[in-house]
């Protein structure tokens, strides 16, 4: 994804070790306003809106859980979702916002 | 005569035990299951990410020092342990640190690094008992916090102790009156999308009974929060707490 890079704080959940093919529980909270765009600021002028507008999940390279969100979503996002690991290797998140602020986690797992 | 001392000893600690709510119990226990879940998971509890971010600032240089916390405090897991527990207005103490320490430019009040800091700090006495003791230092904030505490003030002319001591339990509107404790500070409340310090949520009292709101680092404030956190003594800290 393009944009700039910030170092936000985000805080992921994957179990370190998983069976062969069974389902694991993913889980992310990350730090944004979520600004939805109908708000106004005490100028009485309009704050625009910036959310996290893309949420993506890959596994070794592979896509496997993504999201798409908008003003209805909280702020300080937090999302739940499941994968099955076939193999051993490492999530990666990426998420960008409407201002172009990208972010980035990821998290190993074991598969046995 | 050592009867009469007797009695007014005896009468001079039920005055005092009538200032504490009996039994003592948190702001955690009038809020709603969902928050109290949200608060009880460390992945899903939102003031995390404020302790994560906390924890990344702990170890970065600051000011013209070129110090980190870290470089005077070593790991805060050690020497942080505690200290929230006897501390109060621990935002004021970081940025006293901050600027006078680090030489770097104070934080304004109710930024997201000093919160993110205090939330760190704070965290590190998690499961901790307060104990905010009456000793000579704070003897005078003290008793000045317990008098702003009973004085009714603002266009409904309420004390706090009308609500948080006479009232804790019931219905206030849709909310459940707590006793007002601070225990949980710096906290996540989902109505601020953000945590908060102690010196936000009673300036949110003051403006809810259409009180002049004190300022950032007023010693009015600072009383407050030294009586809150010597008659919250006991209960066990919380923080990062999350409220409605």
């Amino acid at each position: 994804m393009p944009g700039r890079e910030l170092t936000v704080a985000a805080r992921v959940s994957v179990p370190a070790t998983a069976k062969k093919g069974e389902p694991v529980e993913i889980r992310i909270a990350i730090q944004h306003p979520m600004e939805t765009g109908f708000r106004f600021g005490i100028d009485g002028r309009a704050i625009p809106k910036n959310v996290i507008n893309r949420f993506s999940c890959r596994f070794e390279g592979v896509e496997v859980f993504s999201a798409e969100m908008g003003s209805g979503i909280s702020a300080n996002p937090f999302l739940d979702f499941y994968a099955t690991a076939e193999k051993s290797g490492t999530f990666e998140f990426e998420w960008i916002d409407d201002a172009g602020v990208r972010g980035r986690e990821s998290a190993k797992i074991e598969v046995a | 005569m050592r009867l009469l001392v007797a009695t007014v000893v005896c009468g001079a600690s039920l005055a005092l035990a009538a200032d504490r709510p009996a039994p003592l119990r948190s702001g955690v226990e009038f809020t709603g299951s969902d928050a109290r879940a949200l608060q009880a998971d460390d992945v899903a509890n939102p003031g995390m990410l404020w302790v994560s971010r906390g924890e990344k600032l702990w170890s970065e240089p600051a000011g013209t020092s070129g110090k980190s916390c870290a470089d005077c405090h070593g790991d805060a897991a050690k020497s942080m342990k505690g200290v929230a527990a006897r501390t109060v207005h621990l935002e004021e103490r970081i940025n006293d640190c901050h600027a006078g320490r680090q030489d770097a430019r104070a934080f304004e009040p109710e930024s997201q690094p000093l919160l993110s800091l205090a939330a760190y700090v704070a965290y590190q006495s998690r499961g901790m008992p307060m104990a905010i003791e009456d000793t000579p230092q704070n003897h005078a904030s003290l008793e000045r916090g317990r008098a702003l505490y009973h004085r009714r003030s603002g266009q409904l002319n309420l004390a706090c102790s009308q609500c948080h001591d006479d009232n804790w339990g019931k219905k206030l509107a849709a909310e459940t009156l707590s006793q007002g404790h601070p225990n949980a500070f710096p906290e996540y409340r989902l109505s601020w999308e953000s945590v908060g310090s102690l010196a936000r949520r009673i300036r949110a009292c003051y403006s809810g009974i259409r009180a002049e709101m004190p300022e950032y680092g007023s010693p009015d404030l600072a009383d407050l929060e030294t009586y809150l956190g010597w008659r919250s003594s006991g209960l066990p800290i919380e923080s990062p707490g999350v409220r409605r």
